[in-house]
Formats: C-alpha cells, sequence, structure tokens
C-alpha cells in the first residue's frame, strides 16, 4: 500500500505537460512512501506510444488500456477502467491532472471507489504516516490544509505547480483490458480557432480588463502574446467577458479560471476582488495601469503606470527584440 | 419533463474571505450569502424547460444548515415549483454531500438532474459527477449549450480550448456553466407566488468525511512589489526587471 498511481491524460495523441507533471509528483509520492510509481492511460490507437516515453521520470510500470474503438475523451470507460486497477492494485493515492477532463473524471473514481477527494492540489506532505495536501478554496482566498482519512488518496493536481525530474525508470507498456460501457458519447471535439494553450494551462498569461476599451484593440494583446510565444495565452477579467467581447473560456477569476503561471501580465485590469483571487498566486505579476491607485498594484511586483495603447505596443517590441538576442 | 436542480448557498463572490478563531472555517461576521452563481444556470435551464414544454415539475434540491432555505426561497421566487432541504451541517467533503443527495433524488420521479459546474467556496466540483456515479447515470459536467428531443440529450461542454460534443439518453445528470443561458431574476410576482410553494425540511446524516479539515488560512500577503516607472520609457526597465531580477523571460 505504498504504491502511487499517475492517470496520464492522451490528447491528441499526446501525453503533454499535465501528464508529465502528476507523474513527476507520482514519482515524489512513492519515494516518501517508500513505494512505486506506476502509469495509467486509457484510449484508442496511440495510447500506448503516448505514454511509453512516461518511463523516463522514474515510473515503475505502465498500464494501457488501449482499443480501436476507444473514445479517448468518454469519461465512463476512463472512470471503470482505472477504478477496476486501483480496486486490483492497492494503491496509498492516486493522482489526476486538474485539467477539464481530469476535473471531469477524477469524481467519478471517488465516488466508484467511495473515497473522498481533494480538488486542485498545490502542496503535499506526509506527516505521521498520512497524506497531506493544501488546496486553495474560495478560488484561492484561502488555503485548506486536508488530511486522508483513508487508501487511497485520491486527488487532482493543478498545473504549472509541480515540475517532474528526469531520472531511471524501468516502467514498460502492460496491456489492459478496458472495462464498462459508455453512458455517454463524445460526437464531436471541437477546436477553438487559435492555435493557442488554454488559460489554465499557459506559462504566460496576458490578461484585459476594462482598460482595453474595446474589444477591437485585443490585436493589441494578441501581439504580445505572440511576443512572449508559444507558452502564452490570453485572459480576460469578469468584467469584458461579461461585455461579451472575450469568450468565458478566457476568465481569470472566482466565477472563471484560476490560474498560477509563472508570469502574468494585468492590462487594463482595475483588480476586483474576485479577479484578484483568481491569479494572486502566479509567481510574477505585472500591471500595466493608467490609475496608480488601482488595487492590482497591490498584488503586483512590477507595475507600469500609463497608457496601456502606448506601453503594450513598446512592450511587445522590446520583448521581441530580447528575445531577438537570446 | 421533470427536472431536479441541486443548488449550493456561498458567500457572494465579492466577499473578503476572512478565516475565524480556531482556523477551521470562514469568519460569518459580513459575509453576505448569495445561490452559487454557477447554480443559476441550471435553474433558468429548468425553469426555460418547463415553460417551453409546457408542463413538468421543477425541484429545487440542497444539503446544507438550515440557512440555506433562504437560496431556496429565491429559486422558487424564481421559478421553481418545490423545494427540498436537507438539513445538515455545512461540510467541506463532496462526497458526503453527493451520497445524501443521491439518496433524496434517487426516490423520487425525474428524467433530469442540474447542478452548477461547481460550488465557488468549496471549489470542489466533484458531487455532479459523484451523483451521477451513486444513480448509475450519464453524465456531462461544464455544459454551455444542452438539447434535448424525446429523451436523448445533446450536450456542448468546455474543454481546454474548444469543446466537446456529448450524446446520452435521460435520465441524465448535467453540470452548466456560464453561457448557456442568461438566468433571470425573480420577480415581485414571483416573490409573492413564492410564500405558496412548498418547502420540505428533511433532517439528514452525514457520512464520515475521507478527508478531515486540519485548518483553513489566508493566503499568504503579496510581496511588496514596486511600480517600475510611468509611460512607455519604463518598458526597457521593466523588462529588464523581468529578464534578471524575476527570471520568467
Amino acid at each position: 500500500m505504498a504504491d502511487v498511481l499517475a492517470y496520464a491524460e492522451v490528447r491528441d495523441e499526446v501525453a503533454g505537460k499535465g501528464a508529465r507533471e502528476v507523474v513527476g509528483l507520482a514519482r515524489s509520492m512513492a519515494d516518501a512512501l517508500g513505494g512505486e510509481s506506476h502509469v495509467i492511460a486509457v484510449g484508442g490507437p496511440g495510447t500506448a506510444a503516448a505514454v511509453t516515453g512516461l518511463s523516463e521520470l522514474g515510473v515503475a510500470r505502465i498500464f494501457v488500456a488501449e482499443r480501436p474503438d476507444l473514445d479517448p475523451d468518454s469519461p465512463d470507460v476512463a472512470a471503470a477502467t482505472v477504478s477496476a486497477r486501483v480496486a486490483e492494485g492497492g494503491y496509498a493515492a492516486v493522482l489526476f491532472p486538474a485539467s477539464a477532463r481530469g476535473k471531469d473524471l477524477a469524481p467519478r473514481v471517488a465516488a466508484r471507489l467511495d473515497r473522498g477527494l481533494a480538488t486542485e492540489i498545490v502542496a503535499w506532505e506526509l506527516s505521521d504516516g498520512a497524506l497531506t495536501v493544501r488546496r486553495p478554496m474560495f478560488a484561492g482566498k484561502a488555503i485548506a490544509t486536508l488530511r486522508f482519512r483513508e487508501a487511497p488518496a485520491l486527488m487532482t493536481v493543478r498545473a504549472n505547480v509541480f515540475s517532474p525530474e528526469t531520472r531511471e525508470g524501468a516502467g514498460v507498456v502492460e496491456r489492459i483490458d478496458p472495462v464498462g460501457e459508455p453512458r455517454v458519447r463524445v460526437t464531436a471535439v471541437e477546436q477553438g480557432a487559435r492555435d493557442r494553450l488554454d488559460v489554465a494551462e499557459a506559462t504566460i498569461i496576458v490578461s484585459g480588463g476594462r482598460g482595453m476599451q474595446d474589444p477591437g484593440n485585443w490585436h493589441l494583446l494578441e501581439d504580445l502574446v505572440d511576443a512572449l510565444g508559444d507558452e502564452a495565452t490570453l485572459g480576460a477579467s469578469r468584467a469584458v467577458v461579461d461585455a461579451g467581447w472575450r469568450p468565458h473560456g478566457e476568465q481569470v477569476g472566482q466565477t472563471g479560471k484560476t490560474v498560477s503561471p509563472n508570469l502574468y501580465f494585468a492590462v487594463g485590469i482595475s483588480g476586483a476582488i474576485q479577479h484578484l483571487a483568481g491569479m494572486r498566486t502566479a509567481k510574477v505579476i505585472v500591471a500595466i495601469n493608467r490609475d496608480a491607485d488601482a488595487p492590482i498594484f497591490s498584488v503586483a511586483d512590477y507595475g507600469l503606470v500609463g497608457d496601456l495603447f502606448e506601453i503594450v505596443p513598446r512592450l511587445a517590441e522590446e520583448i521581441r527584440s530580447v528575445r531577438r538576442e537570446g | 419533463m421533470n427536472t431536479i436542480v441541486c443548488i449550493k448557498r456561498v458567500p457572494d463572490s465579492a466577499t473578503r474571505i476572512r478565516i475565524a478563531a480556531g482556523g477551521r472555517e470562514i469568519d460569518p461576521a459580513g459575509v453576505k450569502h448569495v445561490m452559487n452563481p454557477y447554480d443559476e444556470f441550471a435553474l433558468e435551464e429548468a425553469i426555460r424547460r418547463k415553460e417551453a414544454a409546457g408542463d413538468g415539475r421543477v425541484t429545487v434540491l440542497s444539503a446544507g444548515p438550515p440557512e440555506t432555505a433562504d437560496a431556496l426561497r429565491t429559486a422558487l421566487a424564481t421559478g421553481a415549483d418545490e423545494a427540498v432541504l436537507l438539513v445538515c451541517e455545512a461540510t467541506h467533503d463532496g462526497r458526503a454531500v453527493a451520497h445524501v443527495l443521491a439518496e433524496e433524488i434517487r426516490a423520487r420521479e425525474f428524467d433530469l438532474v442540474l447542478f452548477g459546474k461547481q460550488a465557488i467556496d468549496d471549489d470542489n466540483m466533484q458531487v455532479p459527477q459523484m451523483v451521477a456515479e451513486f444513480l448509475g447515470l450519464p453524465c456531462a459536467t461544464v455544459v454551455v449549450d444542452l438539447e434535448i428531443e424525446a429523451g436523448r440529450a445533446v450536450a456542448r461542454r468546455e474543454v481546454e480550448g474548444g469543446h466537446q460534443v456529448l450524446e446520452f439518453d435521460l435520465p441524465a445528470v448535467v453540470s452548466t456553466q456560464k453561457g448557456l443561458n442568461e438566468p433571470r431574476y425573480p420577480s415581485l410576482k414571483g416573490i409573492m407566488a413564492a410564500k405558496k410553494k412548498p418547502l420540505e425540511e428533511k433532517r439528514v446524516t452525514l457520512s464520515e468525511p475521507g478527508l478531515e479539515l486540519v485548518s483553513l488560512e489566508e493566503p499568504p500577503a503579496p510581496a511588496q512589489g514596486r511600480i517600475v516607472g510611468e509611460g512607455p520609457d519604463a518598458v526597457p526597465e521593466l523588462v529588464s526587471a523581468l529578464r534578471r531580477e524575476a527570471r520568467v523571460l
């Protein structure tokens, strides 16, 4: 009962950064518990190929339920298959990414196993033999410390918090049978036109607020995102989402997404309490606002006071120039 | 079509959260409570479906302390037909809540169970899926579009950078996301009518939580930042600080 299982999410036949983060965390927890770290993936063709490389994160065993007709996005078969593996393996902990699919799946597994679940953990420790985790509540206005009272300890893991370490692992793919029938069928996956990361996944976020004045001005922020590279994406305040200027998927805050990027630009955002709750755990916050008294400056590491329509283009230009120099 | 809408009473999102002495719960002083914002989309969806169909019943259901009746009365005033409150202590434990809700729902006739995608206090985002599993029903979460015809549903749910289209049979559990509809406010007429609508209260016992809440803390105060300068001329200094000091560029 010292092993830890990580659910590796495979999207477009790739086990991405989110998968690597939970697999890396499973290894760290298994070290503390004196057990092995295992990986499970469920999906259609390409699933096994996508997760083979995770072995380099110190993984001892990799379980893959792959079947040609299996929809990688169908939650029911994934829930039943993971639950069956957990029941058989007797794990101390089971980790899921706190992605859209992971947060949909983990409670299903928890219900099947009739265990408690901690959502979006940001820290953990082993104290007196019990796994203890920390997670934000009230969109980050409070931090809860929770101790698991029964095994397995089930949790989803917030993106961009834990960094995986490469180390030797003997894990090779072991085929297991998918279990259960889909109650829900995924008939289509519509990817947005933008080829950008989701705001919950990006390591750099450029968020715009009402100070942008008009949705037609967003090209300035898009250009800044482009200058910052592939790891950057757009965010938005609730005010501009409610006004219909930007899609809800971009909203950062208590009624949007809570984010922890390495770098967060708040552009023309005054800093309502429900917005601050959603982004205050960003590692570095830059605020650009014409009002030097705006509350956003109270959480910002770096502030620039002035006209964003002058500052943002200059900032994009400067970032391009330093990135060219390397 | 009969719909059960599960709601929760939560502190308003504009509330400043302070931790009460003892470090296990929030200080209730000055906290304004509302129906969980995401539940408003679930309630609106149920009322619209009933209005469009011309028949059916909308039941609002909640598990929580006695004050939760406020939120249920708001739901009745908005257009729900009846309310059920499962009276229990407040808990952070999603599984315990899912158990008592599932038990109540199992005893009722329904076609659809709606939830908000998550409650903005605990942010657990797990009760809808757990209830669906306990009842053995299809479940779609974070739904922004829902069409139902002849007992079959097509839902669009938000995922990173796009949407999934899901198909499933009723009865089913659906959790709703902003964008599904524009929730209405209770009208004066609705508020008057709500006084005559049934609000049943039942005492329930929660299962032991799988996780013990050890403590609740306010997040660390942000590090004292600095104003780098004013206007575009300060941009090079900002970029330099981000590269050399913060090392994030």
